[in-house]
């Protein structure tokens, strides 16, 4: 379905990505933000609450993230599409509610913007730190989808991306932005509202009596019903059956555990957004996300100026691991080098999936700052010997 | 001999397919969900219209035993859920029902700013003066000197007075009972039902198998008389005044009641002030359905 013209602000701003993300929200119909203030993300926040109010929608300032990371939840099971933001200590808080939302399967967005860890660390500098904590951090088997933008425009246009897969297969979504990206101002074109694709929620049509809450269609994600409707549904972070009344036997837990994790990972494929600048057989293939993509871009054409065979992997989609792609590339180069703003996360992933056919290597950087090109370059030129 | 064929009121108000429930003999919290469950055949509320969230703990297993639209979240977190639900759809009627130990301590924080806020919630505290679900731990509600699993000497700390506590942050309606006082009790629900905002209702509960068993205070029915002996009604006592001992006088009664904007009153006020014919309803496009 087309967006609803009344969240659009269609035309060219002047955007820095924290508010890009907040219009992309609204575009993709989100009507309901609860957040906490922390840097530097608010910005996401700020903007939702001036403008939510115009657009027929809520913003909720609450007393912690432990709350806002709930409140978001009770909205959409009241009907709403919803997000909150953060950064680092705020996402730390909100970790057991990314797990209820994974197991009560509640469409919803987290936006994290990153900065300097561990603990309160560099409030206003930029790191890519929190990768891992993104698809590890609560607790138990789950899977979540993240998606990393390198520009103000595409904080507008994968905030909608991470609303319609949310809504797409019931699963909480984690955008996973960075301090540089939040506060870089570039142009940002938003599209007229017909021509915005939006994924409605999978809301049941089924009678009262025929409704199963967890019962499940072919592709493993089942149809929701909001309260006030007359279903008289439960939801519960226990492990529940398809009626989702606890029940919590090994079977039952097998069965929900595996589903989770495989509605995601059966359409892993379709979930996979990669930039990709790749010929035949590089010898480098230089692989990052986020606003290291841009400082790895620099390094790249540094590298081909000196006459390398690079090429390049940008992952969009960080999480499912795009470890297919990453597969094929390490039959055909010698070499993976992946510059990350943290000492080595996503690096980890692209060494198992290369699984030793290609050696993988890492340019860490403690965040703070961006890497400088040249640090990128020479370990390019190391691994392209 | 004549079988009659009838059923208990309450049955249509519960899942009967998750019956037998998890609670010990003895234990107070199935009293207050039949208290509940009377209080909604009194007020003749339409069912649908309402959404019951808890937390965890022992109470927190009621969301998953009325057959209502119902949700079991996360410890302490009940209260930002139903706000969160309550802001989204305001037609609906949001009871949360939880325990001591899920609302005041792991929760407080949300305890507090949502009776500030006066969110129009319906809020059921079943006290039972303890963690029961853990195995009867000390809970900021465990009166001086009990003596729990992690307080074996007894506990030293002071204990929150709850109706002191929620008065203090702005609740609109506030009443305590104990499971001996079934008919006053529904009758609270059934006002609190009433109410525009947050209005908290305190139920003493015993729970035999860890409190009153630990502390030698008998069995489920010697709380009753205890309960009946030691409970007295002060219907407007100063809340200041309600704190609890351990074997002492129970103030019961309806403490406060009284009328202040809810939060979403305010927040209309406040963006039709500011916005004027720029506001738009939230309700009129919240719902993300195809």
């Amino acid at each position: 379905m087309k967006a609803d013209p009344r969240g659009v602000l269609t035309g060219t701003h002047f955007l820095d990505g924290d508010h890009a993300c907040c219009e992309g929200a609204l575009a993709a119909g989100a009507r309901f933000a609860a957040g906490y203030p922390i840097t530097p993300s608010t910005e996401v926040v700020e903007r939702f609450a001036s403008r939510v109010p115009k657009v027929g929608g809520t913003f909720i300032q609450m007393e912690d993230e432990l709350a806002a990371s709930i409140t978001l939840q009770g909205a959409v099971w009241g009907g709403a599409k919803a997000f909150t933001v953060t950064s680092g200590p705020g996402f730390s808080l909100m970790m057991e509610h990314i797990g209820y939302a994974a197991m009560t399967e509640t469409p919803c967005v987290f936006v994290d913007v990153q900065r300097g860890g561990p603990s309160t660390g560099l409030p206003t500098l930029p790191a890519q730190a929190d990768m891992m904590q993104a698809r590890w951090g609560s607790h138990g088997d789950y899977e979540i989808i993240a998606l990393c933008p390198n520009s103000p425009q595409e904080c507008f246009d994968l905030t909608i991306q991470a609303f319609n897969f949310s809504e797409e297969f019931r699963v909480p979504v984690m955008f996973m932005m960075d301090e540089v990206v939040g506060h870089m101002t570039e142009k940002v074109i938003i599209p007229p509202a017909d021509q915005i694709e939006v994924v409605p929620r999978r809301h049941t049509r089924k009678a009262v009596e025929d409704y199963l809450p967890y019962g499940t269609n072919g592709d493993g994600v089942p149809e929701m019903a909001h309260a006030g409707e007359g279903y008289k549904f439960h939801v519960t972070g226990l492990t529940h059956d398809e009626h989702g009344y606890p029940n919590m036997t090994p079977a039952t837990q097998d069965k929900l555990v595996r589903r989770l994790q495989n509605k995601i990972h059966d359409a892993i494929d379709r979930i996979t957004l990669l930039e990709e600048e790749c010929f035949d057989s590089e010898d480098v293939v230089v692989v990052s996300y986020g606003i290291t993509s841009r400082v790895a871009q620099r390094a790249i054409e540094m590298a081909r100026e000196r006459g390398l065979k690079v090429g390049k992997l940008r992952l969009i989609t960080c999480w499912p691991f795009p470890e297919k792609r990453i597969r094929e590339l390490a039959a055909t180069t010698k070499a993976f080098v992946v510059p990350e703003l943290n000492l080595g996360q996503m690096v980890r992933e692209v060494e198992r999936a290369a699984n030793g056919k290609a050696r993988t290597f890492a340019v860490p950087h403690a965040g703070g700052s961006v890497h400088r090109p040249e640090d990128i370059l020479k370990v390019i030129v190391e691994a392209s010997r | 001999m004549t079988i009659l064929d009838v059923t208990n009121p309450v049955e249509p108000f519960l899942r009967t397919d998750r019956m037998p429930h998890i609670w010990c003999p003895g234990c107070g919290i199935g009293t207050t969900v039949n208290c509940f469950a009377r209080a909604l055949i009194e007020s003749k509320i339409d069912l649908q219209s309402i959404a019951l969230v808890s937390g965890i703990g022992c109470t927190g297993r009621v969301a998953g035993y009325v057959k209502l639209d119902s949700f079991h979240t996360t410890h302490g977190r009940a209260i930002p859920f139903a706000t969160g639900l309550k802001l989204a759809n305001p037609k609906l009627n949001v009871i949360v029902y939880s325990g001591d130990g899920d609302l005041s301590a792991i929760g407080g924080n949300h305890l507090i700013h949502a009776a500030r806020r006066n969110i129009d919630l319906k809020v059921i505290c079943v006290n039972n003066l303890i963690y029961a679900m853990t195995g009867g731990q000390t809970a900021p509600t465990t009166p001086g000197h009990a003596i729990t699993s992690t307080s074996p000497y007894g506990t030293c700390e002071p204990a929150f007075n709850l109706p002191h506590l929620v008065e203090a942050a702005g609740a609109v309606y506030v009443a305590r009972w104990t499971t001996f006082h079934v008919k006053q009790l529904a009758r609270s629900i059934g006002e609190a039902f009433q109410k525009k905002g947050f209005s908290f209702i305190e139920v003493i509960s015993p729970c035999p198998t860890l409190y009153q068993r630990r502390n030698k205070l008998g069995d489920g029915l010697d709380t009753m008389k205890y309960y009946k002996e030691k409970s007295k009604v002060k219907h407007g006592a100063p809340t200041s005044e309600v704190g609890l001992t351990m074997t002492g006088e129970i103030i019961v009664g309806k403490f406060v009641d009284r009328d202040r904007p809810d939060y979403q009153s305010l927040l209309h006020a406040q963006m039709v002030e500011s916005l004027g014919e720029s506001y738009v309803e939230p309700s009129e496009t919240v719902c993300s359905c195809s």
